[in-house]
């Protein structure tokens, strides 16, 4: 809907006037963050001691930069965050598709090729979005140790995908609650398979709730600390780890500027995302998901 | 028709598969990447010297390691003082792949040997001679029942002040105070010249680093040991208990107004640049003044805690070994002796700090500060008066150390009375206790 | 309902092929969220200190639990937190809607700003945050360095009002995501109903309160349910802020528990504290999908 609140007069009013200056200081109060972390990313280690925060930097340098990227050190190794940017990109990449398609095929079935007993199926897949994954961490453990996967990407993918199943499950069941059953049904009286039904007719629309859904898995994923430090620290730990140990050591001596730069190198995936995708984060919210 | 649905079928079974599929795949390949050819084995350290000087040090080990044909996989988790790899740790045991040797502290250390997850390393102790040089107090945690599980890196010791020597200078302070009351009047002299008197990080581990100094030098070491080593309750009811508490109060009338949440290293930036008096903070507040290029006795001072001269409260980092397969016992055993190396023990010493675990190195490459604390250290082992920190897990476990932190943080940040804060601090170690 | 019925001569495989494709799903989902929630719960009256422990022990963790000051504390951090952290997000999440739905030029820029700090998590901003919070060194400083001397802004550091940088902080990140959604929301009010209102003289603000709010009903339950179960979980956001501090005054259920489990060594006190969340959660969520699987068709 697009009506407005004031006149529709091109004229400035005073309205549109606060409405405007509204709108300009919350992007203000919401950029504050990035925009402390990016002058101190840019600035050196002198002048933030002395500095103010907010100031820009007297002095520019891209050191920080070069230097949490490439070298470093991150445990005892100081070849900077890039080995571990690869091993977030080598678990996010998967879990993301695989929760998705699972996801869209789990909605497909919950809602054109229902069974006695769906709405508890579906019930109970929905609230294991909600439980506090701490309580997870021991007993996935021992799966994990049991099944040979402690330790490995694969593990690490494969507890992303168990719980990122609930909120899969429940985008594409809601968008596809609101597809036209009629199209499903007339497409199986023409003989179309389960797969092909799936394949050819509703996969072809559904562009927005997977748009919706991969943001909200990538983001998760790509954020996660918790699962990435239980289950793959070392090596094959994933970024957050590794900002973490930098950001966090506690006895060693803090560099701030280089700490920014590789949270920015951190940032930078996700926020990538939305600002690339986020008009469709919207439209795809309107979509469906959002009118359970 | 029946083309494709075999087709679909198949695909349909390779997504629902598709799970066990790439883990099938994945699992046998991290495991013989690097293969050497007069390779002894490999040991995966779990750490969090992550970063800095310290990573550095431990860099030293890696090397030796390595000339002598041990891969090192590295595990460092940062956080909390080794909470975050304590948390990694519990997963790795559960999973039943622990990692060879891990960074531990205190009580943790008995309590995973109690749990049966440790490595025994009788055999190479006595071939080495530890139980000789390794101070007697030590030893008490680098063994359980007797047996050899740790191999100690270093030894930390709590009670120190740092002062900025040029404020120092002009307070007119020329000598290390040697009582609570001196240590005061310092202090309102700092306040008087509009100096901060006290750089304090407003974190409980830090408030109760400072609290067990201010206990040591009110009560002496009995009372430290009735109170937070036997947790005797009428100890820890005690008037001294009570005063301990005010002398906090007034301490924290000392210290600006923002020190809350204050990470360490910034509180020793303070008093670098002279924004502040003092600092009471571990050893390795040391590698930060260092690291700013100062200098022990012309830029900076080291004084023990005023009133614990004489005494010595500790905190050692361990490398704890854990059962390894047969075939990485080796590497392990390797490791375990590189760790004591005096060697090592000088270099990652000097950087970090602290002091060697073993009595026995000479102290030729140390500071001033270096030397006296490896000085005092050797007496206060001989004298009975080295202490376990309870501020970092060497005088209590981890569940009443936790205990007695949520009473001095809360005290120290509210205006609850020092009355209370005994009854709080009895019945909060009391019901962590068992 | 009658979907799968519908071609008479259906072959065993349309029969059981849809099932079988939602069973791994449905098998991982039992093991991996009930069998574990059992799993909690039998730990919760064990006694487990470091490691899982299989010894019972009846009910004494939670004996304890209920003892222990800290767990008060970060209960009512929850309730105060929870309450303000919804209502916030809520109101600020639909007003900027509000906003963004006046033919904003500049919409398409200024919606991934509000939008973006759902991106990043506060192990990346967790330090920037502290420090703009930080009296000494953000906005209070900035603000004494402008010549504003009597400018006060020290919660972070008070005991008292600690909380409170927690729920900026919490809105900072949420509020967006739910502006998104209400956006979303108001993007498919029905334009007729609009447009017979204004014609019968409503006011904007009439028409705002009683015709298109309440047909945001479903964007209000959705954003409640996932703001309720993001403010339980809530730990990142505390632990980066303050830590739990000044003197445990931030503590909440979340930093409780994993502290309990794996910092102080008493796994049994922390997963009776984990039990109390998830029957929380429970008394929230299941309501919520009572009405969601019970939802009358759209068709």
């Amino acid at each position: 809907m697009n009506s407005t609140i004031v006149g529709t007069k091109q004229g400035v009013s005073p309205w549109r006037v606060v409405l405007y200056v509204t709108l300009i200081v919350f992007a203000i109060f919401y950029l504050l963050p990035l925009f402390v972390m990016l002058v101190t990313s840019f600035k050196t280690l002198d002048e933030i001691r002395l500095g103010n925060i907010l100031a820009f930097p007297s002095e520019w340098t891209t050191e920080p930069w070069v230097k949490a990227w490439g070298n470093a050190c991150v445990g005892l190794t100081c070849e900077g965050i890039k080995g571990y940017f690869w091993n977030s990109i080598k678990m996010v990449v998967p879990a993301v598709l695989l929760s998705t398609l699972m996801g869209a095929l789990n909605g497909y079935v919950l809602t054109k090729w229902r069974f006695p007993g769906h709405k508890w199926v579906f019930g109970l897949m929905l609230f294991g979005c909600f439980i506090p994954f701490q309580i997870v961490l021991i007993p996935m453990s021992q799966v994990l140790g049991f099944f040979g996967l402690a330790g490995t990407t694969a593990g690490l993918i494969f507890v992303h995908v168990v719980y990122g199943l609930g909120f899969t499950t429940l985008f594409f069941r809601n968008y596809y609650e609101a597809f036209p059953t009629e199209l499903v049904k007339a497409a199986m009286i023409d003989g179309a398979s389960f797969l092909g039904i799936f394949w050819r007719i509703l996969l072809p629309s559904s562009g927005p709730i997977i748009v919706v859904t991969i943001i909200w898995q990538f983001t998760n994923v790509w954020n996660d600390f918790l699962f990435g430090a239980s289950f793959a620290a070392g090596e094959g730990a994933p970024m957050t780890v590794a900002l973490n140990n930098l950001v966090n050591s506690s006895t060693g001596v803090k560099e701030y500027n280089v700490d920014m730069a590789a949270a920015m190198f951190a940032a930078l995936p996700t926020l990538l995302v939305y600002i690339v995708a986020g008009r469709y984060f919207v439209r795809g919210l309107m979509a469906g998901s959002v009118k359970g | 028709m029946t083309i494709r649905v075999l087709k679909t079928t198949f695909i349909a079974s390779a997504l629902a598969m598709a799970l066990a599929g790439t883990v099938a795949a994945e699992d046998t390949k991290p495991k013989d990447a690097a293969a050497s050819v007069k390779k002894v084995g490999e040991v995966e350290v779990l750490h969090w010297w992550t970063a800095g000087g310290e990573a550095k040090a431990l860099g030293v080990l890696k090397e030796m390691l390595e000339g002598q044909g041990v891969s090192w996989k590295d595990m460092p988790v940062a956080g909390g003082g080794g909470e975050k790899a304590m948390t990694v740790l519990r997963s790795r045991v559960q999973a039943g792949n622990p990692p060879t040797a891990v960074q531990m502290l205190g009580f943790d250390i008995r309590d995973w040997a109690k749990e049966g997850a440790t490595a025994n390393l009788d055999d190479l102790a006595t071939k080495e001679g530890w139980e000789k040089v390794v101070p007697e107090a030590l030893q008490a945690f680098s063994r359980y029942e007797g047996h050899w599980v740790a191999s100690p890196v270093n030894v930390h010791s709590t009670n120190w002040v740092w002062a900025n020597k040029k404020v120092m200078d002009d307070l007119g302070v020329t000598e290390a105070p040697k009582d609570f009351d001196a240590l005061i009047s310092i202090l309102d002299k700092a306040k008087e010249k509009g100096i901060t008197p006290l750089a304090i990080g407003g974190q409980p581990w830090q408030e109760a680093t400072l609290f067990e100094a201010v206990a040591l030098s009110t009560g002496g070491p009995e009372f430290y040991k009735k109170a937070f080593i036997d947790l005797d309750k009428d100890a820890l009811t005690s008037d001294n208990m009570k005063k301990t508490f005010d002398r906090m109060k007034k301490l924290r009338s000392y210290a600006d107004a923002n020190f809350s949440g204050r990470d360490w290293n910034l509180a020793a930036g303070m008093v670098i640049e002279g924004k502040a008096a003092l600092q009471v903070m571990g050893d390795w507040a040391k590698g930060e003044f260092l690291n700013a290029k100062k200098v022990p006795d012309t830029d900076f001072l080291c004084y023990r805690f005023p009133g614990t001269q004489g005494n010595v409260t500790f905190n050692a980092d361990q490398f704890v070994m854990f059962k390894v397969k047969d075939d990485q016992t080796e590497a392990q055993n390797l490791m375990a002796k590189d760790v004591m190396d005096p060697k090592f023990q000088i270099a990652f010493n000097l950087v970090k700090g602290s002091v060697p675990a073993r009595t026995d190195v000479s102290d030729a490459e140390f500071d001033a500060c270096g030397k006296k604390g490896m000085k005092d250290l050797a007496e206060a082992s001989k004298g009975g008066t080295l202490l376990g920190s309870m501020a970092h897990g060497y005088a209590a476990p981890a569940a009443v150390k936790n205990a007695i932190y949520d009473v001095v943080t809360k005290h120290f940040n509210s205006d609850v009375s020092a009355d209370d804060a005994v009854k709080q601090l009895a019945a909060a170690v009391e019901g962590a206790k068992e | 309902m009658s979907t799968t019925t519908v071609r008479s001569g259906g072959d065993w495989l349309r029969q059981f092929l849809p099932r079988l494709v939602l069973a791994p799903s449905f098998a991982i989902t039992l093991v991996f969220v009930y069998g574990f929630i059992i799993y909690t719960g039998y730990i919760s009256v064990s006694k487990s200190k470091m490691l899982p422990n299989l010894d019972f022990v009846g009910l004494d963790n939670y004996r304890k639990l209920w003892k222990t000051l800290n767990w008060q504390v970060a209960l009512d951090n929850l309730a105060i937190f929870g309450i303000l952290y919804i209502v916030i997000c809520g109101a600020l999440g639909l007003f900027l809607a509000i906003l963004l739905d006046q033919k904003i030029r500049g919409e398409g820029f200024l919606r991934p700003i509000y939008l973006y700090p759902m991106a990043l998590s506060f192990v990346v901003t967790g330090t920037a945050w502290k420090w703009f919070l930080n009296p000494g060194l953000g906005l209070e400083k900035t603000m004494h360095d402008w010549g504003w001397a009597s400018f006060k802004f020290d919660w972070l550091i008070n005991p008292d009002m600690a909380i409170y940088t927690v729920v900026i902080a919490g809105v900072w990140q949420s509020s967006g995501f739910v502006m998104a959604m209400f956006l979303a929301g108001l993007r498919g009010v029905d334009e007729e109903q609009l447009k017979a209102a204004q014609l019968d003289g409503a006011s904007t603000f009439q028409t705002y309160w009683r015709i298109i709010i309440p047909q945001l009903r479903a964007v209000f339950l959705s954003a409640f349910v996932v703001l309720a179960h993001m403010a339980i979980k809530a730990y990142d956001l505390v632990v980066a802020l303050t830590g739990g501090g000044p003197g445990n005054a931030t503590e909440v259920p979340a930093t409780f528990m994993y502290s309990y489990t794996f910092t102080r060594n008493q796994m049994g006190v922390g997963a009776a504290s984990a039990m109390i969340m998830l029957m929380t959660i429970a008394a929230i969520i299941v309501p919520y999908l009572y009405a969601e699987t019970r939802e009358a068709r759209h068709e």
